[in-house]
């Protein structure tokens, strides 16, 4: 049981981290990949923060910022030196591999046990588990009102207009530019706090740890994606809630699988499977339909 | 009102494709006039609309856009945005495909101001949008809350003629706004264009390949040709012009 609550708590986690992904991809249109990079930077900035003995709020917020710097660089290499955003992202990812390491000073950063933490400041169950899943379905329901509240005020639409028109948004006065930037480091900004959480409740960062993690993310936008299409769900919140629930299933079918005991060499792999299936879902329900 | 004064635009420059779009072209326009733009392909129309709403940089050097007296020639589109609107000639381009048509405005009402973190999309706003958008007549004041991408060429055109003039624009720039048209909407957007601009006394500039256009609205007729202003009419001489006059400037441009 403890296995699946876990399993759930880190899913809800990494919920973040894709609707990080379901901004920059969906909402403003920017293929970004800097994720791998301010993922383990977060994580890394978060641990020696915590490492150094600041509470765990403090620690976080310097997580998040970090992150949100390293899409605001992504989109400024992207938008002042017309370098393609796959590109841009590709070249902060690298550099931030460097960044990492010197941040740590290691491959990998234990907390010890005298650290803060977020999981250790806040009790709201005497069960391990229970707690971590409780604090982090917090995070999350936060998050999803925040970012639904956010994208639906006057800042918001003009972001998302960016992404759906340049044209329009530039022809109502809306400064292009200045929202790709900013709208990156919202993205990376809600990426970097799933880091933080995920760091906290494995009580370790490691410079591997956000390794493919953008593909988790995208995989979620997917299968979200495949079923709005599937039952034609189109509004903002439903969208939001179809990654929340990508992800879940994602999670949960990587859980089982690991407990059937399967080679854990095979996952990468069994991984692409799972969002194959699900991106193509729309196509075999279109094609019964026809017959 | 606005003051165009030897503008230039280069495209390509110093490269074998070098191309001058705009060559040397000055231009005054009044206050309350109504522009059609006319000329065949490739001879400046779409780039001087570009370089007005700063799309397009005009050459260095002597070039200079003047609005109301402030110079604008180096300001970047969206400041210029917040006193000149635009309709472009792709119904795609005007409107945010995947906001609803009330968010849609909520853009277009802050156009001049700027957008801050609160939620404007509240039902004093929703009223004024529905009684603005009875008026097209289309029956969209039932839909605002779908999404703009699902309505049709000629709705979606409308509705961004409505937004470029929520908030009345010091100019109004037109890329012919109805190439993209099928006829009987095109027909639509013609009228509802012109009757905009007429009832609240904008100053317009509108793009147009179809000459009939001229001679049912406006009060100016600019042709261009190879980047400089061939014909200017205006006044009764506008009044008096013909089809054939028009066709005639074609085929023998200079």
């Amino acid at each position: 049981m403890d296995f699946y609550i876990s399993a759930l708590s880190l899913a809800l986690a990494t919920t973040m981290m894709a609707w990080g992904v379901f901004l920059s991809v969906r909402i403003f249109n920017l293929p970004d990949i800097t994720t791998d990079g301010s993922y383990t930077l977060s994580a890394s900035v978060t641990a020696v923060c915590l490492i150094g003995g600041l509470p765990w709020y403090l620690s976080v917020l310097c997580g998040i910022l970090c992150g949100a710097l390293s899409g605001s660089i992504t989109a400024l290499i992207h938008t002042t030196l017309g370098v393609n955003a796959l590109l841009a992202g590709i070249l902060v990812m690298t550099a931030l591999y460097s960044v990492n390491l010197s941040v740590m000073g290691r491959s990998n950063l234990p907390l010890s046990e005298q650290c803060d933490s977020v999981f250790s400041a806040l009790q709201l169950s005497s069960d391990r588990y229970r707690n971590e899943l409780m604090i982090v379905a917090l995070f999350a329901i936060f998050s999803l009102a925040l970012l639904y509240w956010f994208l639906k005020t006057d800042f918001g639409l003009a972001l998302r207009a960016t992404g759906q028109s340049e044209a329009m948004a530039a022809s109502m006065g809306i400064n292009t530019q200045l929202m790709k930037i900013t709208g990156l480091a919202i993205a990376n900004g809600f990426t970097a706090l799933s880091a933080a959480l995920v760091m906290q409740m494995q009580q370790f960062a490691d410079i591997n740890m956000g390794i493919g993690i953008v593909i988790l993310g995208l995989g979620s936008v997917m299968m979200g994606e495949s079923l709005q299409k599937l039952f034609g769900l189109h509004s903002l919140s439903m969208q939001l809630l179809l990654v929340l629930f990508g992800c879940l299933v994602f999670r949960l079918i990587m859980a089982i699988t690991l407990a059937s005991g399967i080679d854990p060499n095979w996952m990468k792999l069994f991984n692409a499977l799972v969002v194959l299936l699900f991106v193509s879902l729309p196509v075999f329900h279109k094609k019964l339909k026809l017959r | 009102m606005m003051q165009l004064k030897n503008l230039s635009v280069t495209f390509n420059r110093g490269t074998e494709q070098e191309f001058r779009a705009l060559d040397d072209l000055s231009l005054s326009v009044l206050e309350g006039e109504f522009i059609f733009l006319l000329g065949a392909n490739g001879s400046g129309k779409s780039t001087l609309l570009n370089v007005i709403a700063g799309n397009v940089r005009a050459d260095l050097g002597k070039s200079k856009i003047e609005l109301y007296g402030e110079d604008f020639t180096h300001k970047s589109l969206h400041v210029r945005a917040k006193q000149i609107a635009r309709v472009f000639q792709q119904p795609a381009d005007g409107i945010a495909a995947e906001l609803s048509i009330v968010e849609n405005f909520r853009l277009a009402a802050l156009r001049s101001t700027g957008r801050g973190l609160r939620i404007g999309t509240d039902n004093a706003f929703r009223n004024e949008i529905r009684d603005r958008i009875a008026v097209l007549g289309m029956g969209l004041e039932d839909k605002l809350d779908r999404t703009a991408g699902s309505f049709s060429g000629g709705q979606r055109q409308a509705l961004s003629l409505l937004m470029a003039t929520y908030l009345k624009p010091k100019l109004l720039l037109l890329d012919e706004p109805t190439a993209a048209l099928d006829p009987k909407s095109a027909e639509t957007v013609f009228r509802l264009a012109c009757s905009i601009v007429e009832h609240q006394k904008l100053t317009a500039i509108m793009v147009t390949h179809d000459l009939r256009h001229c001679l049912r609205a406006g009060s100016r007729i600019i042709h261009l040709h190879e980047g400089r202003i061939a014909h200017d009419v205006a006044g009764l001489k506008k009044q008096e012009i013909s089809l054939a006059n028009l066709y005639a400037w074609f085929d023998a441009p200079t």
